[in-house]
């Protein structure tokens, strides 16, 4: 591209030397930087355009390889399954943490290097654009007829004083359509536009470093806790009511506020008509009482895309599924437990799985592991294996394998409450063993094997699995975004532009001349110009020369 | 109770949306042999337009102006670096080009037809799954397509635009055809409407400034073994211009489509962002034009250099619709709650 027209640069955005737009220097060669030299020019080219390009493309690509393999935060069961299945990959993956690819120090290594460029980009750039802004526009050029969009009127015969009234007209067209205007020897008016295109970028990049010490710093206040709930049941927001809880780095425990939630309902609903969808879920409604120490408890909803905000904290309604629940007795009949056990899908049609422990109260402690079919295809229909056909309770069926054996509760250490280890466990009853599984229908009793006693399926319940969650940057990170999102309109969208309205004398005649200058991207310049030249030589009674 | 007739005027929807898409195809690979045969003739234009001594000056008088405008490349004295020329070159069509148009103009009414019946018979907007998608997606382009003849004659673009779109209609009718089932809960959101639609939007802002690029290559690799400029086509920097502002619209779009699927992440998996597989594709593609934007503003990176982002940035929305919606696992496949 040729060299640009020479023109005070002073209100120009300051842009990286080796932006399109900088005037293209002799590469400065000094032969003795010194230190300070050679920091200055590492400096230099950190924050260059093409070093913020690279590091651009660099974390377009470095993002790929944690799509492609199961990530540890958002897929953790993946994580297992793929490692199970490439045993010896795994290993030069799990060297470079791509299972955690996002938070790996080769990850952070990029996306900092690239901040840093961008900071060191924007501050110049700011405190250049602040004085710009209050930089009257510079000098009109001697010659416009060399620059975009140039225009001019026929000569004329004319005063003085008409040259000084067709610049003020010009002036006060110019700032009727938005320019900041100087005049110039009373015969030109220099007049500039679009300041906010670098105040657009300026905040939109800005917000980009918003956005991410939002993220980095807030991380830390950030904790999320899980919890099931079968219907009837309740949930209080202190810690040990959690099933778990992933604290951050400033959780403290005594700033849960406390509320407390009893689920009254669960209202799944399933497709029933559509044929090509029969039992596909099409909403999920839990409907709990929702109490605040010093206010008056309500009835609240939850659905799957519309979270309860309540204390500080978000809950969200993320699974659902069936509770059986299971009386045992003694070989006497006194109840030695009796609760709803939530029960795991397996499936769409909520085939579930689940374990009911018996620690005390038997002569033996007692496991179990039960497969729960809400819809049970009978055997001449789906085969012997039993499955179910329906997430709704139509034809429900409970089986249970019983163990007995050490349940290795008392060892102090956490136990999963949904699965049973079974090595230290004898099985007395189901597939494998000589006594046939238990198979129990709602209000039926079963006799355990050894006289151990009797399991009863009360009924069958629903449960909700609840995420609650604590983000303080949220409202930040959204704020950040907008600010992202408007700043990037304006930055892209508003020209920024100068025009120029000059009276040229000659021989005792006057013409007036129009230009302009782009200062980015602006296809309508030439349009512009012409309409503020339409304008002035309208109101000047002026024709303009073809 | 089944209510059967419902069920028999969704069937009829479906049937109606369907033969409206094969009849859009029919007439879209119409316009594709037009539009193909256009390009040719180009080609030879150019040809014989190469074979001519000198270059002569385009002056396009434009009605209700009041000066003469010349072409790029005539203009007298230095061009400033950003600044573009807004005239167009006026460029001859041909009668094949404007067939094609005619065809490409009732194929759309066809495809927006069959869209709409498909979001009848499901009674929502119809791009809940890929099979919707890609019928809203590809008729967003066409209909980008259209609406900017008004501004700038794109018809050399015709054979890619509706060529691309009957791969994609051919292989969605065959390969990701589903019968309409009803939404699962996490997909019953406004956001549906709006992060989708948006992304649809950018999508073919995205695939036409993808195109240009593509040709924009073709141009600057003539206009560099010194075959002079082609008049048939615009100049490879006229088309970079172009391609740059179809795609930072584009950019603007899928940013918000960004920041609107986070909103709605939070909304339906309780955080707004979680290195989902979509997401990091999504992420990768905005960060790719991210780049473009820069390598259009940086020294030596102009042309060519920016053109091949371009086109690299729209295959990575390819691939992130196409393979990580079908290979890749994630929350975006919609496995159950
Ligand atoms: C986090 C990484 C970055 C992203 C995502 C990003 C993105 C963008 C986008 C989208 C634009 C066009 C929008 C507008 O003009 O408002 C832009 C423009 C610009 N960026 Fe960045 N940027 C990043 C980092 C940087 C860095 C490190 C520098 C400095 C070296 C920089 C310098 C510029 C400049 C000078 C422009 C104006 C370009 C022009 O003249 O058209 N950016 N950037």
């Amino acid at each position: 591209m040729a060299s640009r027209p020479s023109s005070d640069q002073s209100t120009d955005p300051k842009r990286p030397s080796d932006h399109f737009d900088s005037p293209e220097l002799a590469e400065i060669t000094n032969p003795r930087l010194g230190v300070v030299g050679t920091l200055r020019f590492f400096w230099r080219q950190l924050t260059s355009m093409r070093t913020a390009l690279f590091l651009l493309l660099l974390v377009a690509f470095a993002a790929v390889p944690g799509s492609l393999v199961p990530q540890q935060t958002s897929d953790p069961n993946g994580v297992i399954q793929y490692k199970a299945a490439n045993p010896g990959w795994s290993k030069v993956l799990d060297f470079f943490g791509v299972f955690n690819t996002y938070s790996s120090i080769w990850f952070s290594a990029i996306y900092i290097l690239l901040f840093i460029s961008l900071i060191g980009c924007i501050i110049p750039r700011t405190m250049h654009h602040i004085a710009a802004l209050r930089t009257p526009p510079p000098k009109t050029p001697a010659r416009l007829d060399r620059l975009p969009g140039y225009l001019r009127t026929v000569d004329a015969p004319v005063s003085d004083e008409d040259v000084a009234d067709g610049v003020g007209a010009a002036r006060d067209l110019l700032r009727a359509s938005g320019y900041r205007v100087r005049v110039f020897d009373n015969d030109s008016a220099s007049a500039e536009r679009g300041y906010l295109r670098e105040t657009g970028n300026l905040i939109f990049h800005i917000a980009l470093v918003g956005i991410l010490v939002a993220v980095g710093l807030g991380g830390g206040f950030i904790w999320t806790g899980q919890k099931v709930i079968p219907v009837g049941q309740s949930f209080a927001n202190t810690l040990s009511d959690y099933d778990s809880i992933s604290p951050g780095r400033w959780f403290s425990p005594d700033s849960l506020e406390p509320y407390k939630l009893t689920l009254t309902k669960f209202t799944p609903v399933y497709e029933r008509h559509n044929l090509n969808a029969i039992g596909e879920a099409i909403d999920y409604t839990a409907y709990l009482r929702a109490s605040v120490p010093g206010q008056k408890a309500t009835n609240v909803t939850i659905k799957v895309n519309s979270p309860l905000r309540i204390g500080d904290t978000d809950v969200y309604l993320l699974s659902n599924g069936v509770a059986p629940v299971v009386t045992v007795r003694n070989p006497k009949g006194k109840v030695v437990y009796t609760q709803p056990i939530p029960f795991l899908p397996q499936d769409a049609d909520l085939t579930s799985e689940g374990v009911i422990k018996i620690p005390d109260g038997l002569s033996k402690q007692v496991g179990m592991i039960g497969l729960f079919y809400p819809t049970e295809c009978s055997p001449a229909v789906c085969g012997a294996a039993p499955r179910s056909v329906d997430p709704q309770l139509i034809n429900p069926v409970l089986t249970l394998q019983v163990y007995t054996g050490d349940l290795g509760l008392n060892s102090g250490k956490p136990v999963n409450a949904y699965s049973l280890d079974t090595d230290k466990l004898t099985q007395i009853s189901g597939f494998g063993t000589k006594t046939p599984g238990i198979t129990l229908r709602p209000g039926q009793t079963a006799k355990l094997p050894n006289g151990l006693g009797t399991v009863e399926l009360n009924r069958v319940i629903r449960y909700v699995g609840l995420d609650i969650h604590h983000d303080p940057t949220q409202l930040w990170v959204l704020s950040f975004a907008v600010l992202v999102f408007l700043g990037l309109i304006t930055g892209l969208f508003i020209p920024r532009r100068r025009v120029w309205i000059k009276a040229v004398r000659r021989g005792g005649k006057v013409h007036y001349e129009y230009a302009g200058l782009a200062r980015g991207e602006d296809p309508r310049l030439d349009d512009a110009v012409a309409e503020i030249a339409r304008k002035h030589s309208q109101l000047l009674g002026l024709n303009m020369k073809p | 109770m089944i209510p059967v007739h419902a069920a028999v005027t969704q069937a009829t929807l479906v049937n109606y949306s369907l033969v409206a898409i094969y009849s859009s195809m029919f007439i879209y690979a119409l316009a594709f042999i037009f539009f193909t045969y256009d390009l040719a003739w180009r080609v030879s234009e150019a040809r014989q337009l190469a074979a001519a001594p000198a270059v002569e000056v385009v002056a396009a008088k434009r009605a209700g102006q009041l000066t003469t405008k010349t072409a790029l490349l005539d203009r007298p004295g230095p061009v400033p670096p950003g600044f573009e020329v807004a005239a167009a070159t006026k460029v001859k069509r041909s009668l094949s080009a404007r067939l094609g148009m005619v065809f490409t103009v009732m194929a759309w009414l066809l495809h927006v037809g069959g869209t709409v019946f498909r979001g009848l018979a499901a009674g929502r907007v119809p791009w809940a799954n890929m099979f919707e998608f890609t019928l809203t997606a590809t008729a967003i382009i066409i209909g980008v397509f259209l609406v900017i003849q008004f501004w700038q004659d794109l018809q050399f673009l015709g054979a890619y635009v509706t060529g691309f779109v009957l791969v994609f209609l051919g292989v969605a009718t065959i390969n990701f055809y589903v019968d309409v089932i009803p939404l699962p809960p996490a997909l019953q959101s406004y956001w549906l409407v709006i992060h989708v639609f948006v992304a649809s939007l950018g999508t073919g802002f995205y695939g036409l400034g993808a195109g240009l690029s593509v040709v924009q290559l073709i141009q600057a690799r003539r206009e560099a073994r010194g075959l002079g400029p082609v008049r048939a086509v615009p100049t490879a920097e006229k088309l970079e211009a172009l391609a740059y502002r179809l795609i930072v619209v584009g950019f603007v779009f899928w940013t918000f489509t960004l920041i609107a699927g986070s909103i709605w992440a939070e909304h339906a998996w309780g955080r707004y962002w979680g290195w989902d597989t979509k997401e990091v594709w999504t992420f990768i593609v905005w960060v790719i034009f991210a780049g473009y934007i820069h390598a259009r503003a940086t020294r030596g990176w102009r042309g060519s250099r920016s053109a091949t982002l371009a086109i690299i940035g729209f295959s990575a929305v390819l691939f992130n619709f196409t393979i990580v919606n079908l290979y890749f696992h994630g929350l975006h496949s919609y496995s159950g709650l």
